[in-house]
């Protein structure tokens, strides 16, 4: 514990730079533009912007200033989405559709700057729970998965997919094939086992197989867009200020809620790290908070509290998933997978040994989420008449400079046009599957995970002679296997229950 | 989403669900077939290459199968519009012009179709004057490749223009 707070400290003496710093600043305020714009979200946003970390994780500490710069990114954006979702019915993230409920009919009895500064403010309350969890909880998860075999490690990979299954509001069995559609796409390409290549049909560009970062700005950016177009050309909206008096008025009603919001971290935290993520937390939320609040009857006409809770779910959901990431190696969504996939691309292994071997970067990372979200809530508080200015650019001219934007995304993942032209595809699929609900976060985290998966699980099965016992050999794996299990059932299970009743 | 309001429907929700299902079902079958030339069953040394692809195919077919008979039961009143025809107009209108940009980016570089991608939307749906069009269109690609190709050092593919102005 002490050991922690000395590494913690430690880790705020590498942030404090004025290179960290800036990095910090520009991050969010990216991030916060990347959250407004329709089409660009905190995960593709992130994967375009990781071949520019590129040069700079070479420098000496320049991998913590790369992760800086992309989790700001990521925290920004977390930010961002509520902007748009109060001001113009529009949630510019996933997450931020729960906000849309009781903030835009806020913003239209004219309190639309209480309703930013509550949200803003609860998503940094929801943010920070989730950091002081991370701060104390990670050391000890990772100290545990060092102990980690072949077995565990794909009873945590079976763990995280059944979650998806289990937590899920959308049909398991689209969900299931969404996954799988995942894990396929992840076996194209080299086996990791022996080297064969598999489903290529002799095509050079499928040799190094589909990245996911191609997937995710496809799926997230492309389809998005489509999705975006069918709603028409134009945006309506109010219009917001917020001077010091409303977010002071705003700040003293908020200690009203500390009920709610603390559920609702708890919910995020939980729902975060148990890969549910950000967009079902902020639902669970607030349907909790409706049916605890005294208002309850009054949610959905503009009530602050119908703010404070989804946001606070959201950023602390967004943020705790980055816990297995960093510990176990094992992403708990699509923005978690990419900042996963830019550690691999710096040349760091994500997993337990990342806290003996890389402490700086861990603790320097746990630290900046402290700072970023102190600069995020400063930034977008500020600054948010401008962000809102970015969405009166008129669609013409916006949708084909994104669609640019995503194209140089995809196209510096490798420098292959094939890229490119995949990044289409993903867009269409992307749209077709959000319309049919097929959920994409499994997909996205299937690509990224299904190498490791396999292997893990071809591992396990290469030192038991292929005797599945033993993903239940002793009680950890058991447990996780069982919870596994139960998950993935959970579907049947409650079917049933209701059933009965 | 926007059921029965108005507009007439280019797809109903049916056959998209089926669709897509079938998709599924297709790519599965490819998968199982690719798995199976590869060996999917158990080796000497533990498992063959393709067992891992031919389960997950399997899962699939299986899954993408149940959701295409679920598909096929959707009872006639609750098969809403898909996508209107509006709608599908609107997204055409920005697809087709993306999928020939993608293939114009192989060919030219990413600049030069950029800047003709961006004025092709300025002007058909934004109708803006011409100067407007090729100030926003043409500063664009300048202030990428100043951000990538300068600063970030990123190279991004070129094409005959580039190689004409000597920045290749």
């Amino acid at each position: 514990m002490i050991d922690d707070l000395q590494s913690l400290m430690h880790g705020f003496v590498v942030v404090l730079t004025l290179k960290n710093l800036a990095l910090m600043m520009v991050g969010v305020i990216l991030g916060v533009i990347i959250g407004v714009l329709p089409g660009l979200g905190g995960a593709n946003g992130v994967a375009i912007l990781l071949p520019l970390t590129f040069s700079m994780a070479q420098t000496p500490g320049g991998q913590t200033s790369a992760i800086i710069l992309l989790s700001c990114i990521y925290w920004g954006a977390l930010f961002g989405g509520a902007i748009t979702s109060i001001l113009f019915n529009i949630p510019g993230e996933p997450w931020s559709v729960a906000t849309t409920f009781d903030g835009y009919p806020l913003a239209q009895k004219g309190r639309a700057g209480a309703a930013l500064t509550a949200s803003f403010t609860s998503s940094f309350f929801g943010a920070l729970v989730a950091v002081l969890v991370i701060s104390f909880l990670a050391p000890v998860v990772a100290n545990f998965a060092l102990e980690f075999g072949p077995p565990e490690f794909f009873a945590v990979y079976l763990l995280t997919f059944c979650a998806f299954i289990g937590m899920s509001k959308e049909s398991p069995f689209k969900t299931i094939s969404s996954m799988m559609l995942g894990f396929a796409l992840a076996a194209v390409g080299t086996d990791p086992v022996t080297g064969t290549l598999r489903l290529t049909f002799g095509f050079t560009s499928l040799l190094t197989g589909f990245d996911f970062l191609v997937a995710v700005i496809g799926l997230f950016g492309i389809g998005e867009i489509l999705l975006t177009l069918e709603e028409g050309l134009a945006f309506k909206g109010t219009s917001a200020k917020i001077n010091l008096k409303v977010v002071l008025e705003t700040w003293k009603e908020l200690p009203r809620y500390w009920l709610t919001s603390l559920r609702s971290a708890a919910v995020g935290c939980f729902m975060g790290i148990v890969p549910g993520g950000a967009t079902p937390a902020s639902f669970m939320s607030y349907g909790v908070a409706r049916r605890f609040s005294k208002d309850g009857d009054k949610f959905g006409t503009g009530v602050v509290e119908g703010v404070v809770a989804p946001e606070t779910a959201a950023h602390a959901a967004g943020t705790s998933a980055l816990l297995p990431m960093i510990t176990l190696g094992v992403p708990g969504s699509p923005t978690a997978a990419v900042l996963l996939g830019g550690l691999l691309i710096w040349g760091l292994q994500p997993g337990p040994l990342l806290f003996v071997e890389q402490k700086d970067f861990v603790w320097g990372l746990i630290a900046s989420m402290y700072l970023g979200n102190i600069a995020g809530l400063i930034v977008v508080l500020t600054c948010v008449p401008l962000f809102a200015a970015i969405l009166r650019i008129p669609f013409s001219v916006i949708a084909p400079i994104i669609i640019v934007i995503c194209a140089i995304g995809a196209y510096t993942v490798h420098n292959a046009n094939f890229d490119i032209y995949m990044m289409v595809v993903f867009g269409v699929a992307g749209y077709m599957f959000k319309k049919l609900s097929y959920p994409l976060a499994p997909l996205v985290l299937a690509i990224v995970l299904g190498d490791s998966a396999e292997a893990s699980f071809r591992q396990a099965m290469l030192v038991s002679q292929g005797d599945m016992r033993v993903f239940f050999s002793n009680s950890l794996v058991g447990t996780l296997t069982g919870l596994a299990l139960l998950l993935l059932f959970w579907p049947l299970i409650s079917w049933l229950i209701r059933r009965l009743r | 989403m926007s059921e029965g309001s108005g507009g007439r429907a280019a797809f109903r929700y049916k056959t998209a669900e089926l669709a897509v299902a079938g998709f599924f079902i297709v790519l599965g079958l490819i998968v199982i077939f690719d798995s199976v030339r590869l060996g999917a069953r158990w080796g000497s040394d533990g498992p063959q290459p393709g067992y891992f692809p031919f389960y997950v195919a399997l899962i699939i077919c299986i899954a993408s199968g149940i959701t295409f008979i679920r598909g096929l039961l959707i009872p006639r009143e609750k098969n809403g519009t898909f996508v209107e025809r509006e709608q599908l107009t609107l997204v055409l209108s920005v697809l087709v012009p993306s999928a020939v940009y993608v293939g114009l980016v192989g060919w030219l570089g990413i600049y030069v179709p950029s800047a003709l991608f961006v004025a092709l939307f300025m002007r058909w749906l934004g109708k803006y004057p011409w100067w407007k069009v090729a100030l926003v269109s043409i500063g664009n690609s300048v202030v990428f490749f100043l951000i990538f190709e300068v600063w970030f050092l990123v190279p991004l593919p070129k094409g005959p223009l580039e190689a004409f102005l000597g920045i290749d």
